[in-house]
């Protein structure tokens, strides 16, 4: 083994240096909002924070925090909406047979396709009507039609793994069909839930398209407006700035630490990201 | 097929033939008849999400056709008595004369970020397969970009490509190379936001081929090596090969989803400056929302335009997948 580990060490410093690389934008982030103000433009920038403030956070704690709540809420509530829609589907698409439940499925698989600003006008024009443009509700709506298809297909792929014969069991003993599906798929199906919910978060979280055209604004606005304003008012307080998307990415780091394999699964099984 | 999205816990298993990219249609409803009461059953849990798509699909796409197809103004908008006009706004949309540069920034930002995230993705991923210590942690870490918010990673990316004080021109600077003003110069926006969007589909690539290369069995590299393949024949006569079903399904869905890029675009440059980096998406998104005057027909006439374009790959891509499925 400690020949192997020999043979093998610079493709792990290769590896690093990649990945280093790679991470670069994601340190230079971290680096600029602990860069004091007047260290911001000086030339050339420095590489480490060695003067470092946390100037940029208490900004952040001043101004942003409805913006974080603001989020949250419609992250949680785009989980909620998207779960009680996609898993009953995918239940029937695996377990029972529908006819014209291929219709259905081609249906979601296109909907993805549809970009993301052409579903943002659409809901701009019906909103407007419905005096719903601005509200965090119609936001949650709006979202949740980035992450139902995708968890319409990962439900359908996880539940199709669950042997028939305990369905059938279930049935046996006097199970209806709702019946069935509460207490023994569902529960059986936590990882797929799990999966499906860390998604619909992370991309109602990371939302700007329709936050941008239906709630410009409003009263509740989400974070990523937070820093989009920042950025539009020509602030050049850089620091609060990357301070603030130091607090975005927070969701995406917790997920990658804590439940990486559930995101490999999702990427793979076809995540997409509008 | 089936098993592709099999419970996350094996992480072995889940992409049995690396193109799990989508759940295929299931088994035809007739192979096996069930009872009505079971179809009944079937559809009371299909009809949430039926009437959903039919609410929150089907309309919005429907009133985006309406918008097309008239002469909306802002006060016709909120009443909703704009006059039919027919192909009307096609028309100005394709007189216009950010039509055709508009084209050629999709094509131009759609083929250069899929080419560039496709080669890196691989050649990172081979590079993965390999065993060496962390090497599972570093290729997580790898995912990093991919789940940021996209304004995190476009506003980072706006500051690193400042003309004053980014890091890119410091390190330029460095080399004795003079300053480029990578957002605010015609010449270089487009690449400005095209390099963006490179770092932040590269990690989508990696994962998606990495797991693609783990179903090429190693007997054959074992074979190829005994025969005296060095690694790059390896490579050329035996990964890329056998991976073309992968690499193809990888391909059109980031092109399908290359296509309908605007975040990254709108945040770093708003498609400009003077338009040098609008592409469709944007132009839509400029038409409709970003003017004091909006132009909603012609932006939904544009937006009609791009979902014409992701529909026709989002077919080839069905077709492909089913011929995978099947052979």
């Amino acid at each position: 083994m400690n020949r192997r580990t020999g043979r093998t060490w610079w493709k792990t410093a290769l590896g690093l240096l990649l990945t280093a690389l790679m991470l670069f934008p994601v340190y230079w982030m971290l680096n600029v909002s602990l860069t004091p103000a007047r260290d911001m433009r000086k030339s050339p920038p420095d590489l480490f924070p060695a003067h470092g403030t946390l100037d940029g956070y208490r900004t952040v704690l001043d101004e942003q925090l409805p913006y974080l709540g603001t989020s949250l809420v419609i992250g949680l509530g785009t989980v909620v909406l998207t779960v009680a829609l996609s898993a009953p589907a995918g239940y029937a698409l695996a377990k029972l047979r529908p006819r014209g439940g291929g219709i259905l499925n081609f249906v979601l698989l296109a909907a993805q396709m549809i970009p993301g600003i052409i579903m943002a006008m659409g809901f701009y024009a019906i909103y407007l009507q419905l005096g719903l443009l601005q509200s965090v509700p119609g936001l949650i709506v709006a979202d949740s039609t980035l992450a139902v298809p995708f968890g319409v297909l990962i439900f359908t792929a996880f539940m199709s793994g669950i042997p028939g014969e305990l369905l059938q069991a279930a049935k046996t003993d006097g199970a209806g069909a709702l019946r069935t599906f509460w207490s023994v798929v569902l529960p059986m199906s936590r990882n797929a839930v799990v999966t499906v919910s860390l998604f619909a978060f992370l991309w109602s979280w990371s939302d700007f398209v329709f936050a941008g055209t239906l709630v410009n604004g409003g009263a509740h606005e989400p974070i990523t407006l937070g820093i989009y304003h920042y950025i539009g008012n020509n602030n050049q307080e850089w620091n609060a700035i990357m301070a603030t998307a130091v607090v975005a990415s927070l969701p995406a780091a917790v997920i990658l630490v804590l439940a990486q394999r559930y995101v490999a699964a999702g990427v793979t099984a076809g995540a997409v990201k509008d | 097929m089936k098993q592709t999205t099999h419970p996350p816990d094996h992480p072995s298993a889940h992409v049995r033939n690396g193109a799990a990219i989508a759940a295929p249609p299931p088994a035809p409803a007739r192979a096996r008849r069930r009872p009505a009461s079971e179809q009944w059953a079937a559809w009371a849990f299909l009809a949430p999400v039926t009437l959903y798509l039919a609410l929150f699909y089907a309309y919005p796409l429907y009133r985006n056709l309406d918008l097309s197809l008239r002469d909306y103004t802002v006060r016709s908008f909120v009443q909703g008595n704009a006059p039919f006009t027919g192909i009307e706004n096609y028309r100005t949309v394709l007189d216009d004369p950010t039509f055709a540069p508009a084209l050629l920034h999709t094509v131009v930002f759609t083929g250069v970020c899929l080419l560039f995230q496709y080669a890196i993705g691989l050649a990172l991923a081979v590079f993965f397969t390999q065993h060496f210590r962390l090497s599972a942690t570093l290729r997580a870490l790898f995912l990093v970009p991919w789940l940021l918010p996209l304004i995190v990673s476009a506003s980072t990316w706006s500051w690193m490509l400042n003309s004053d004080s980014g890091i890119v021109n410091a390190a330029l600077h460095a080399v004795g190379i003079g300053p480029v003003n990578w957002l605010t110069s015609p010449s270089w926006s487009l690449t400005s936001v095209i390099i963006a969007n490179i770092w932040i589909g590269v990690p989508f690539n990696l994962v998606v081929l990495h797991s693609g290369l783990q179903s090429i069995p190693a007997s054959l590299y074992e074979a190829a090596a005994l025969d005296g393949a060095n690694a790059w024949q390896r490579f050329w006569r035996i990964t890329f090969p056998l991976l073309r079903p992968v690499s193809a399904i990888t391909l059109l869905l980031g092109l399908i989803y290359t296509l309908k890029v605007f975040d990254i675009i709108w945040i770093m440059t708003k498609g400009g400056p003077a338009d040098s980096s609008t592409t469709f998406a944007t132009w839509s998104y400029q038409l409709g929302f970003g003017n004091l005057l909006p132009a909603f027909g012609p932006g939904a006439a544009v937006g009609n335009l791009l979902v014409v374009a992701a529909l026709v790959f989002g077919l080839i891509y069905l077709k492909v997948q089913r011929k995978q499925a099947l052979s």
